[in-house]
């Protein structure tokens, strides 16, 4: 536990990717199987089920460190999270001298917590807490409330892993994929060397898109560019090698059994062939907003229902490989050829080519972008007919060859109504917004936002709460509208739930408007006249 | 009628018509401590602990400065007014104020903790006490002094020994001089920005002990500029990030404030390490001065005003919160976001009047 604590200690100290890869190495390297394959399991993100409820480890923490509960709640809302709350308010604990593995820990402690008697409860909590000290303390806690976090991609553990094992990190995040059985065999056969095997569905390191800079017309002649829609989906690899498929998203990591309609559609495709693409939600023969994709997303089980209910299509932009050979180096224009000739050989819609967007010049570009919305897409990328395939965003990929071309987002100036304190980094500051519009001489809520704003800005916000608070409903304020500020979104849909009847996608602060009046923000009407140039 | 009483410039004594800490300007002014959210320019007669003076003169000018020592008492009108030691700062005090035989003190800013550079606080009793609770909740809790400094030198001289220099982030006036009295000064040179530097003198004109520092003036040189990879360098907080610190390249940071108790406020201030030091009591600090003081009645002020008042109220004790909005407004809200207000970064020749209040 204590070489877990002090590994979570290191990749939470520091923001450096390089530091933080070294410290799990460091881990892995030391650490026993058992223990190395908890870690493993917790660091990507999967939790046992809650082993206690909060309300009763709130409790019980309140009373060993005889703290009143309102003043367990006022200590909570200044730290922000419950696992340091507790681990704040414990009586000093200095630790004992020697430390149980982790794997001990979570298998003869964690794992029986459930279904304890809420009576034996305490006297088991108050021992465990005694053997450890603060930081111990605060990581036991988060494994306890399911919240263990430490900011870290599950790529970054397979280079951690594949630092520590020698092991290339494709064949780590290969045999890392699926169901991860949190044991010392699971972790040997992970580790495990086994030379000369190349991994069949290694896929190629993504090549990525700047943003736009500028006016498109300083990208030249509109021949040379390749337009195509910007898909609102997960960008994923398909690679067909030895008669085997493999699905990857950008994060390299292996989905292949999360999308069973398109892993059978690109069955039929000729061994030695990778295709770069983009899973999208497909309904009705078109492209269906991103949300009813994320139904798909966080589910390890599929049942006919959600297959039913969010349909997923694959349409592929690049070819990467063909008959074995890496394309990468070739130009676009000729991967694209052979693109068209390989899916077009497939039957039926699960799997397409992204059609290319037919604009004679950029003017009639522009005017085509601005229907983006309607068809449910982010926006257009641009491609140069003769660019290669990169490597990445950086140094290797010439800028300047792929950009991607989005929507401004949809905006208003509204006025901050109410507020409420962050989580997090955020903690004790308040970070979480409510904004309202005008109607009828009041102000109506619309919409909450958290973010856009830079450090600086929240720090400035944050005073002006303070001073300008009306009234406190537990963590939330509301304060004396003096704020205005211009949100962005991204579509508007009518809502019945909302007090406004409006429901907003992905609201965030674009900026602060100290420019501008309270009297002078936009109206609930503004907003409505806003979604109707919309349907 | 009550021996001191909220205005709309500060905390009044109507007996004595005089203020303790008065953020508008008034005529004659009290102060608790030099820092620069207690000691604002502008008032017509001060009265400040004599060890303050250094302080007081370099950030006010030529202005009227009545100087008395620990436990002297001056009378003002009606009121009898004595300073006692508050181990907050150099100098800073506790405002002992006795009208007709009521006695109130104003805690000022206070710690319990020990400090070589500044006289260790005395408990003083009162009928009533006016305290600060800046981190009046249970989950502020310091470490003993020792532990704190050895997790300092530890870090310093880890750094030391991979031959990157150590920059720690603190107060000018205080936090940086505690700095300085506490770690080991055998690891490496010391390295002060010139906002620390103008203090320390302060602080050694008024004879407190501190390791020698050094200035970046003085290591033009290239062969010293080569011994400062293993330097520990004291800078206030708004240097962070500025063209000053290129002087140390590839240094750990540090931030060095009673706020890096929580992880949040650690990671907010995107540095190395937070190292958990504050000049102000902790919970069990605010609770054992109160209990000392005797004190039946308490007002709270400043940070957790509201949930220290409630506890104590629990406590069957007459407590209540003033309302220092004007003051909090200014403050507090930055002190949340552990970033006190401290001015743009002063450059090597900065006065100390831009070393601003620390927590």
């Amino acid at each position: 536990m204590r070489d877990f604590a002090a590994l979570y200690r290191a990749l939470d100290s520091t923001t450096s990717t390089r530091a933080r890869r070294a410290a799990l190495a460091a881990y892995f390297s030391r650490a026993m199987p058992a223990d190395a394959a908890w870690a493993v399991y917790f660091l990507c993100g999967s939790r046992p089920r809650q082993a206690v409820p909060v309300k009763v480890l709130r409790a019980i923490a309140a009373e060993r460190a005889q703290v009143p509960e309102w003043l367990f709640e006022e200590s909570y809302q200044a730290v922000g999270d419950l696992a340091e709350t507790i681990a704040l308010l414990l009586p000093p604990a200095a630790g004992t001298a020697a430390s149980l593995p982790l794997h001990v820990w979570v298998e003869q402690r964690l794992l029986k917590l459930r279904g304890t008697a809420p009576e034996a409860l305490a006297p088991l909590l108050n021992g465990w807490w005694d053997e450890l000290d603060a930081h111990e303390r605060f990581v036991w806690n988060k494994l306890i409330t399911g919240g263990f976090r430490v900011g870290v991609s599950r790529q970054l553990v397979v280079q951690g892993v594949s630092e520590a094992s020698g092991l290339p990190s494709q064949v780590v995040a290969e045999r890392l994929a699926g169901d991860w059985r949190p044991d010392a065999g699971a972790w040997l056969r992970l580790v495990e060397r086994d030379e000369g095997t190349v991994p069949p569905g290694r896929p190629y390191p993504f090549f990525l898109a700047h943003a736009l800079p500028g006016p498109v017309e300083s990208l030249g002649e509109r021949g040379q560019w390749a337009a195509e829609w910007k898909w609102d989906g997960i960008r994923a690899q398909v690679v067909r090698r030895n008669g085997e498929t493999f699905l990857w998203s950008r994060g390299e990591e292996l989905v292949t059994p999360r999308f069973p309609e398109v892993a059978a559609a690109v069955g039929a495709l000729p061994d030695g062939c990778v295709l770069d693409g983009e899973l999208v939600a497909w309904r009705d023969g078109r492209v269906a907003p991103f949300a009813l994709l994320q139904q798909r997303i966080g589910r390890t089980k599929l049942s006919a229902a959600v297959l039913a209910r969010a349909p997923v299509a694959y349409i592929a932009y690049d070819l990467l490989e063909h008959a074995g050979a890496d394309l990468r180096t070739r130009p676009f224009s000729e991967r694209r050829a052979l693109l068209e000739a390989v899916v077009g050989r497939l039957d039926g819609p699960v799997v397409s080519v992204s059609p290319l967007v037919e604009a004679a010049t950029w003017h009639d570009l522009a005017r085509l972008r601005e229907d983006a919305r309607a068809r449910s897409v982010e926006g257009l990328m641009l491609k140069r007919i003769d660019s290669a395939y990169g490597i990445g965003r950086t140094r290797s990929s010439p800028a300047g060859e792929w950009w991607k071309w989005k929507l401004d987002p949809l905006s208003i100036d509204a006025v901050l109504v109410y507020a409420q304190r962050g989580h997090g980094r955020r903690a004790s500051l308040y970070t979480d917004y409510t904004f309202a519009l005008w109607h009828e001489g009041a102000l109506v809520p619309f919409a909450k936002a958290y973010s856009g704003l830079s450090d600086a800005e929240i720090a400035k916000v944050d005073a002006c709460i303070r001073q300008h608070t009306v009234e406190k409903f537990g963590p939330v304020r509301s304060v004396t509208p003096t704020l205005v500020c211009e949100i962005g979104f991204e579509g508007i849909a009518h809502s019945p739930r909302h007090k406004s009847g409006i429901a907003v996608r992905f609201p965030r602060i674009l900026r602060l408007r100290e420019d501008k009046r309270v009297e002078d923000a936009d109206t609930l009407g503004q907003l409505r006249a806003l979604a109707a140039t919309l349907s | 009628m009550a021996v001191l009483e909220l205005r709309p410039a500060g905390l009044y004594c109507p007996a004595g018509d005089f203020y303790i800490d008065p953020w508008r300007p008034v005529e004659r002014a009290v102060l608790t401590h030099a820092h620069a959210d207690h000691a604002r320019r502008g008032h017509a007669r001060y009265l400040a602990q004599r060890d303050a003076l250094g302080v007081l003169r370099a950030r006010l000018g030529p202005v009227s400065i009545d100087a008395a020592g620990y436990g002297e008492v001056t009378t003002i009108g009606a009121a009898r007014v004595s300073l006692h030691p508050a181990g907050h700062v150099l100098g800073s005090s506790q405002v002992r104020v006795e009208v007709a035989g009521e006695t109130w003190v104003v805690t000022g800013d206070y710690k319990l903790d020990a400090d070589p550079t500044c006289t260790a606080f005395e408990p003083v009793r009162a009928h009533v006490l006016i305290t600060e609770s800046t981190f009046g909740l249970p989950i502020y809790r310091w470490a003993p002094p020792a532990r704190l400094f050895a997790e300092i030198d530890d870090w310093w001289r880890g750094n030391a020994a991979a031959g990157r220099p150590s920059v720690v982030y603190a107060y000018a006036f205080g936090k940086a001089q505690r700095i300085l009295a506490g770690v080991d000064a055998s690891i490496g040179p010391i390295v002060c920005h010139g906002a620390v530097e103008v203090l320390n003198r302060c602080y050694r004109e008024a004879g407190v002990r501190l390791p020698a520092t050094l200035t970046v003036q003085g290591t033009a040189r290239s062969a010293d500029r080569a011994a400062l990879a293993g330097a520990l360098v004291v800078a206030p907080p708004s240097a962070q990030s500025t063209p000053w610190l290129r002087r140390f390249p590839d240094a750990s940071d540090a931030f060095a404030s009673g706020w890096m108790q929580l992880r949040g406020a650690r990671r907010r201030r995107s540095v190395d390490r937070g190292f958990v030091m504050s000049d102000h009591a902790d919970w069990p600090g605010l609770l054992r001065a109160i209990e000392a003081s005797g004190a039946a009645c308490v007002y709270a002020t400043h940070g957790y005003a509201a949930a220290l008042s409630r506890y104590l109220c629990d406590r069957g004790l007459d407590a209540r919160t003033f309302d220092t909005r004007e003051f909090d407004a200014q403050y507090t809200g930055e002190q949340d976001a552990a970033a006190p207000a401290e001015l743009p970064a002063p450059g090597e020749d900065a006065r100390p009047t831009e070393a601003v209040a620390d927590a």
